[in-house]
């Protein structure tokens, strides 16, 4: 397919990896912040190409990953409701809560539906009026203006049975967040494409100067990440600390204005919890007072629960780069993608189902 | 979640604004999404679909570049450089 494969093309990621090792003089350590691309390394094997000097680290860029327990608990609260239908993407259905997950309340007669888009949703409310449609909204900008859309539309609309439980997340604050920590060793960043094909790159400007740190803004097939590391590796080793482009063909630097202003309807910028992380200033999106007669958590008054963790999973340090998910000791072992302690094994966006999937019996990192 | 997918939009549909959509071709696979985010988007033109909603207009003319620019380097020799 167009647009695809020419991006996995076997040469042209050789040829790549050839001139990544040319410009390497020394050890190196990127960060590509998506889940998306992590999956994308893990699966095409893109780190195999790379010089022994350069590694990756995988971010914290997986929405099911961060989604604070609380609000997995309030989702399991509201979906085990008698007159609610509760609509949610995928891979939210086998994140472990405190005590359980969506896929237990369904198999237990919960009325829990995959939708494939929040329009979905909200298709749903409007033809089964007597049930109360609840959304679980999920994601980072790239997930916004779509969830946003659908909460606009059911106000214009007057469909007053339809709300959403809101866990949006903002990529720049949770980059800087890694950055500022103690133990960070991110030396330079690919950024998540798709998230700046709606939000632009200006945002991130600020963070390469004020860090001195290279962001590259990069795509998600192999030819994109490898030259997206190319891109990085060269500005570190000339000293430079810029924001750069390497997906040109979707991102533009102002990025999408009508998604913006959609996402600015509807939604305020917020502190959020992130799951494994803790809560970070101003990294999450809540929906403004006009539009909060939608949110599912006032609807429904769900009560403070006690949150628990599963002890042994090390997830946030997983999802800050600080170490890689077969250094977990539950890894594959009692934390497997069917009996999943964390997160990160549930969703394919997960760095520790990605590594599950395509590594666990080959030599796994040279990290 | 996050992952967009690209398609080629095969035809457009009667509604404007917020309900402007369409008929997305993704090699072979043929879904509705909203094309209410790429204003400038016509038939035949390549979009990155995300949960349903095209979120940007790929540019044909700048991916070129790219590759052209990669056809470049090798030529320089800076590709296939086997210094490390
Ligand atoms: S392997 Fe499982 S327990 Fe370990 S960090 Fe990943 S999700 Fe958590």
């Amino acid at each position: 397919m167009r647009f695809i494969e020419e991006y996995r093309d076997q040469e042209t990621a050789q040829a790549l990896g050839r001139a990544i090792r040319g410009i390497t003089t020394r050890g190196w350590t990127l960060m590509e912040v998506c889940g998306g691309q992590t999956h994308a390394i893990v699966r095409f094997g893109v780190d195999q190409l790379l010089p022994e000097a350069v590694t990756l680290v995988h971010g914290p860029g997986c929405p099911v990953c961060v989604t604070p327990i609380e609000l997995i608990d309030a989702a399991v609260e509201i979906a085990a409701r008698e007159d609610v239908v509760f609509c949610s993407f995928g891979d939210m259905l086998r994140v472990p809560g405190s005590t359980t997950d969506l896929l237990a309340v369904k198999a237990r007669g919960g009325d829990v539906r995959i939708v494939y888009s929040p329009l979905d949703a909200l298709k749903i409310a409007k033809t089964e009026p007597a049930k109360q449609v609840v959304f679980f909204a999920v994601g980072f900008e790239t997930t916004a203006p779509a969830n946003a859309m659908a909460v606009y539309r059911a106000r214009r609309e007057g469909i007053a049975n339809f709300s959403v439980l809101v866990a949006h997340v903002l990529v720049p604050p949770a980059m800087e967040a890694i950055l500022s920590s103690r133990d960070n060793r991110v030396q330079g960043f690919l950024a998540a494409g798709h998230v700046c094909a709606v939000m632009g790159y200006t945002e991130y400007e600020p963070l390469a100067s004020r860090y001195r740190v290279p962001i590259v803004v990069t795509g998600f097939e192999p030819v994109d990440i490898l030259h997206g590391v190319y891109l990085c590796i060269k500005q570190l080793e000339e000293g430079r600390a810029e924001v750069e482009n390497q997906y040109v063909r979707a991102v533009r630097r102002e990025g999408n204005a009508s998604a913006q202003e959609m996402v600015r309807e509807v939604f305020r910028v917020d502190r959020r919890m992130w799951r494994g992380i803790g809560e970070i200033p101003r990294s999450g999106l809540a929906l403004r007072d006009e539009y909060a007669a939608f949110d599912a958590l006032r609807r429904f008054d769900v009560g403070e629960a006690v949150t628990v963790e599963a002890s042994e999973c090390i997830s946030g340090l997983v999802l800050r780069g600080v170490r890689k998910p077969n250094e977990c000791p539950a890894f594959g072992g009692r934390c497997t993608p069917e009996r999943p302690l964390g997160a990160p094994m549930v969703s394919s966006e997960g760095a520790c189902a990605a590594y599950y999937r395509y590594r666990t019996h080959a030599a796994v990192s040279r990290a | 979640m996050c992952l967009g997918i690209p398609g080629r939009i095969l035809e457009i549909g009667d509604g404007e604004g917020v309900a402007r959509a369409g008929r997305v071709d993704f090699g072979g696979i043929v879904k509705e999404a909203s094309l209410a985010f790429v204003p400038d988007a016509g038939v035949g033109d390549y979009v990155v679909v995300h949960v349903g909603f095209a979120i940007a207009r790929l540019d044909e003319a700048e991916a070129a570049r790219v590759f052209d620019y990669l056809r470049q380097m090798d030529e320089l020799g800076e590709l296939g450089d086997e210094r490390g």
